[in-house]
């Protein structure tokens, strides 16, 4: 296991990492895309899909009316097919998390906060450790917090790692995902050093984005990102998850997602302990698309709950 | 090999079978010649069957052509060109090129399966590279005719007449393409030659060129073995020649043309050198690496057949490899899933297994992957031969098959030093972060293809051949013009 | 067609980014045919269409260069489908606004057709004849590519009302270049059908735009517009074409005037191309 002592020591590690050769990366990607799942496979592979759901709403406009909704939705995707999961959990802001977590009682869905002033981080350290505090006590059991993406393209990655950290320890037992914002980063070898800030730090998940930039998940950032939680726990034993979140609508794209994590660092990432989709409207295609494969014909969008 | 290897296998989730229809390929039983726009019987009635290499079953039977039927094509295409094509603007001539293009993206899905049946590529390949590839070189190509004084030949260059061509059955219609698309553009009639062992797409193409009305006897397609090939070599009314296959047959070709006055071009084999820097982008390289040698089954002239790796990374990059490896899905070529289709005849496979033996005897490290292989047709399982030396018949024989040898290198000098140490000069890779190097390395290769930081990326703008036993001659972009104009 | 039959007669709009408004300025003119007949009302351009067309070619320009030369040949070759199987349409206003035969007509159309398809072959093959490998001396590896200037204005000849039209908008846009282009004055409607025919010809919005209506309001906004890149003088006289081209070097436009040879020479293509080198470092 590498030990940081300073920052110098981390530049050195980060810039022995290998460096992403881009058109390769998509085109690896892209390829993976075409990957056709059928039948069986395609009926798995939906209901894994839904079971790794973090059903977000992530609004100025959220209120309790809101975020009971989401989470009776989050319980039953399908009130009438018991045989559709639940999702993974709800994700919601801090000063809703007491709410979500009254309306989802004892239900297996966990709530997750983000915290850290999502999503642009641009806070003291200080305001967004107590952001991450309230969400805990509040009863989160996950925090989604955001790296400060200022301080990281200005070449201040010490920063980065310590506040890393310091959110960490102030999740106490609640898990950890570390959101890297790859649309900012902009170049897949930040992302592969991100990745590296952030597991090094001691995040339980990395995930690619807050949904709230104009570039969020793409198939790539995601390659790039599960190769890193890969090549980590072979270097540590240490198994980190991924969360994507952003602009992933179809049941499609999300079988694409399952099919990189597959053939890139494996089926021990096939589980909502270490893979999320962060996202809303996706459940609803999810749900179709088991519904159509079930019915044999293309079904209406009203089958299912609008929220 | 070590444990290391077993134990960072990857667990995998199952896909389902996810199969093409063989029925869009629309086959007929059996197929005649093309000559002067029309199919016809075998003036000598033989014929042979070709079969689908992933399952040993019959797909169509067709024609082999006769001496005589040669004479005929021969006598078309100079009927053709004489009475016809030569007369035809450069303008006119764009335009059917370009009607022959779009068909065949209007037909691809179709041609894409009769590919894979025929051949035993996978689906995905057929049908993401091939066929795209053989409409961009129609498409590429018909943009010339009508520019002809502009391609740096002078003013108003000539075409050579009637151009026999014959082409090997790694990439049936693709190499059809690379060989008729500039040979039309620049004015010639051609009589086409497919390897006896994937004769159907250009048969299927001869029926394009029916829907497009192009003249009879601009393009005459005939079928047969070693011995029409032969013939249409042999022939005097022929200008020009253009062969794609082994350096082998290419030796005996420019021996029987080196006495007439018939022009020639060559691609032949090759034992491309993939050479890895310690800088490489290392998860791009692996993917490199694979596709190098694996796409296509390795039936690939210019297949990264050697790796060369840089000796301090050598133990990670092997082991990443292995892993890499075992994830290739091998098996039905008509599922969109397979990521290796089968061999494509028994003959090849017998060499294959012939050669690979070698690498056993001269003491290599084998890895053969374990993924299952179908009981019936003709499979081979993807190689990695670690340890090999340069004196290795593995290291220097081209084995046109999934097999990879592995050496290493110390320094950029010796890496090119190995990289040249070989009578071929087709294709090499080189995998680095440092572009001063990359150019440094590309400058000193032998090799007429140099990919960085790729491999096996092919367009029709860009020019392909081999320097030394590897061919002469250019095929794709204004230098592809060169091999059929009279200047 | 039943001679009791009314038919339904056609409004020509302007083109500008990959839609047909009317003129901002609510004006049109009457356009007649070469022997006097009423032909239609055409929009009357006015400078803030000339403005507006300008925009939405900047805006496509980086997307289109963007595209690979093989997307950009399809794309024109596209338009050349589309004009051959509208050619008899083409043709009729041919007739009627150079005052052809109809066999002469058909012949021109034929020409400017084959033309579309000679652009769209030029745009993956341009780069292997302007561009080079430099044999410098030095350890470096020396590359010039051509690269579009970006937005070029057209001021289209006056008489040939088809040919000369698709050969100055389409060399700028075989290289890269998005355009705005002032049809002919008093024969726009054949180049007012071509702009029709790209938005089913896969042209991205802005790639072409059109502006009719009178060469001498509208080219002076389009001479000192310092978001143009390249001006073509085609259609102007001399007289005006010297004011212009004096306006247009208030941006250090590239400006093209009528020359001779220009196929052979491939004046048209070159005009409107910058030479990009690069040089790096050989070096182990």
């Amino acid at each position: 296991m590498p030990v940081i002592e300073n920052e110098s020591q981390l530049r050195v590690l980060l810039s022995g990492l290998s460096g992403v050769d881009a058109v390769g990366a998509e085109a690896r990607a892209a390829k993976l895309g075409t990957r056709s799942l059928k039948k069986s496979t395609k009926l798995t592979a939906l209901d894994l899909a839904i079971s790794m759901v973090d059903l977000t709403t992530l609004e100025g406009s959220d209120t309790p009316g809101r975020v009971r909704s989401l989470c009776t939705k989050a319980m039953h995707p399908d009130p009438s097919d018991a045989s559709v999961p639940s999702v993974a959990a709800v994700c919601v802001y801090p000063d809703l998390v007491a709410h979500a977590r009254h309306v989802l009682g004892t239900s297996p869905v966990k709530v997750a906060s983000v915290a850290t002033a999502f999503p642009s981080g641009r806070a003291s350290l200080k305001v967004k450790l107590l952001d991450v505090r309230e969400a805990v006590d509040a009863g989160a059991d996950e925090i989604d917090m955001v790296i400060d993406r200022g301080a990281f393209l200005s070449g201040r990655v010490g920063q980065v790692f310590d506040e890393v950290v310091a959110v960490k320890a102030a999740c106490g037992s609640a898990h950890l995902k570390v959101i890297l914002e790859t649309g900012e980063l902009a170049t897949y070898d930040n992302a592969r050093k991100a990745s590296w800030i952030a597991m090094l730090g001691g995040a339980d998940f990395i995930k690619t984005s807050t949904g709230k930039v104009g570039v969020n998940a793409t198939l790539t950032s995601a390659l790039i990102m599960l190769e890193a939680v890969r090549d980590y726990a072979e270097m540590t034993g240490v198994v980190v998850g991924v969360k994507v979140a952003g602009g992933i609508r179809s049941a499609k794209d999300a079988l694409r997602y399952l099919v990189v994590i597959n053939e890139t660092a494996g089926s021990q990432w096939l589980s909502p302990d270490r893979f999320r989709f962060g996202a809303s409207s996706l459940l609803n295609d999810l749900l179709m698309q088991r519904l159509k494969q079930r019915r044999g014909v293309y079904v209406r969008p009203d089958e299912f709950s609008g929220d | 090999m070590s444990d290391d290897l077993t134990s960072s296998r990857l667990g995998s989730m199952a896909y389902d079978p996810a199969p093409e229809s063989s029925a869009i390929a629309r086959l007929k039983p059996a197929y005649g010649l093309f000559v002067n726009g029309e199919f016809s019987d075998p003036s000598a009635h033989e014929s042979f069957v070709t079969v689908n290499p992933a399952n040993e079953e019959a797909l169509a039977t067709v024609a082999q052509a006769s001496v005589a039927d040669v004479d005929r094509a021969v006598y078309a295409a100079r009927r053709a060109y004489d009475t016809v094509w030569s007369k035809t603007t450069g303008a006119e001539r764009s335009k059917y090129l370009f009607r022959i293009a779009r068909l065949i993206q209007e037909r691809s899905r179709e041609l894409a399966v009769v590919e894979t049946l025929d051949n035993g590529k996978p689906i995905r390949e057929s049908r993401d590279v091939d066929i795209p590839l053989v409409a961009a070189h129609f498409f590429y190509y018909a943009g010339w005719a009508d520019k002809l004084d502009h391609a740096g030949f002078g003013p108003d260059p000539k075409p050579l007449g009637v151009a026999g061509q014959i082409i090997p059955w790694n990439f049936p219609l693709l190499m059809a393409a690379w060989k008729l698309a500039p040979a039309l553009a620049a004015g010639n009639t051609c009589v086409l030659k497919p390897a006896e062992t994937t004769p159907l797409s250009a048969l299927v193409l001869a029926e394009i060129l029916q829907q497009a009305e192009l003249p009879e006897g601009v393009v005459n397609i005939i079928t047969g073995d070693g011995a029409t090939g032969a013939a249409l070599v042999d022939h005097p009314g022929v200008d020009k020649i253009a062969f794609t296959g082994s350096t082998e047959v290419g030796r005996l070709i420019q021996q029987r043309v080196a006495t007439s006055h018939k022009h020639l071009t060559l691609e032949l084999g090759g034992k491309g050198a993939n050479i890895v820097f310690d800088d490489a982008p290392i998860d791009e390289m692996i993917e490199g690496i694979i596709d190098g040698i694996f796409f296509n089954q390795g039936h690939v002239c210019c297949a990264g057949s050697r790796l060369l790796v840089q000796e301090s990374i050598a133990d990670d990059v092997l082991r990443r490899l292995i892993r890499r490896v075992d994830q290739l899905r091998v098996g039905d070529p008509l599922d969109k899933n397979t990521d290796v289709g089968a061999i494509n005849s028994a003959a090849q496979l017998a060499r294959i297994r012939e050669l690979t033996a070698y690498g056993d005897e001269e003491g290599a490290t084998r890895y053969t992957s374990s993924c299952p292989l179908p009981d019936k047709g003709y499979w081979f399982a993807p190689t990695v031969f670690a340890d090999v030396a340069q004196s290795h018949r593995i290291a220097r024989e081209e084995i046109f098959g999934p097999v990879l040898s592995v050496l290493t290198f110390r320094t950029p000098e010796e890496a090119v030093a190995k990289a040249n140490n070989s009578n071929y000069g087709l294709a090499c890779g080189v995998w680095s972060e440092k572009g001063s190097r990359t150019l440094w390395v590309a400058e000193r290769l032998r090799a007429g293809v140099i990919w960085a930081n790729t491999y096996n990326r092919f367009d029709p703008a860009s020019p392909f051949g081999g320097v030394r036993e590897s061919g002469f001659g250019r095929e794709g972009g204004r230098h592809g013009l060169e091999a059929y104009l009279d200047v | 067609m039943s001679e009791d039959r009314l038919d339904v007669r056609k409004t020509y709009k302007l083109l500008i980014n990959g839609a047909f408004p009317r003129s901002e300025s609510g004006r049109s003119y009457e356009v007649a045919s070469a022997k006097g007949e009423f032909l239609a009302n055409v929009a009357q351009g006015s400078r803030k269409d000339v403005r507006d067309a300008v925009v939405a070619a900047r805006g496509a320009q980086a997307k289109w260069w963007a595209q690979s030369a093989y997307n950009r040949g399809q794309v024109v070759y596209r338009l050349a489908e589309m004009a051959e199987s509208r050619r008899d349409e083409l043709a009729e206003h041919v007739r009627l606004a150079e005052g052809l035969s109809s066999k002469k007509a058909q012949a021109s159309v034929s020409r400017a057709v084959d033309r579309i398809v000679w652009y769209a072959g030029w745009t993956d093959k341009i780069a292997q004849i302007l561009g080079s490998s430099n044999p410098v001396a030095g350890p470096f590896f020396n590359f010039s590519v051509p690269v579009p200037s970006g937005v070029v204005g057209v001021l289209c000849e006056q008489d040939s009302s088809l040919e000369a039209f698709v050969n100055a908008v389409l060399a700028p846009i075989a290289v890269g270049n998005t355009v705005v282009a002032v049809a002919s004055e008093k024969r726009p409607t054949p180049a007012v059908l071509l702009g029709e025919m790209t938005a089913t010809a896969d042209f991205p919005a802005g790639l072409l735009n059109i502006v009719t209506g009178f060469t001498g309001e509208v080219a002076p906004t389009l001479a000192s517009h310092e978001d143009v890149d390249g001006l073509d003088l085609a259609g102007v006289d001399e007289a005006f074409a010297n004011e212009l081209a004096q306006l247009a070097a208030g941006s250090i436009k590239r400006v093209l005037r009528p020359g001779a040879n220009e196929d052979t020479s491939l004046r048209r293509l070159r005009a409107f191309v910058e030479t990009s080198t690069v040089w790096h470092t050989i070096g182990q």
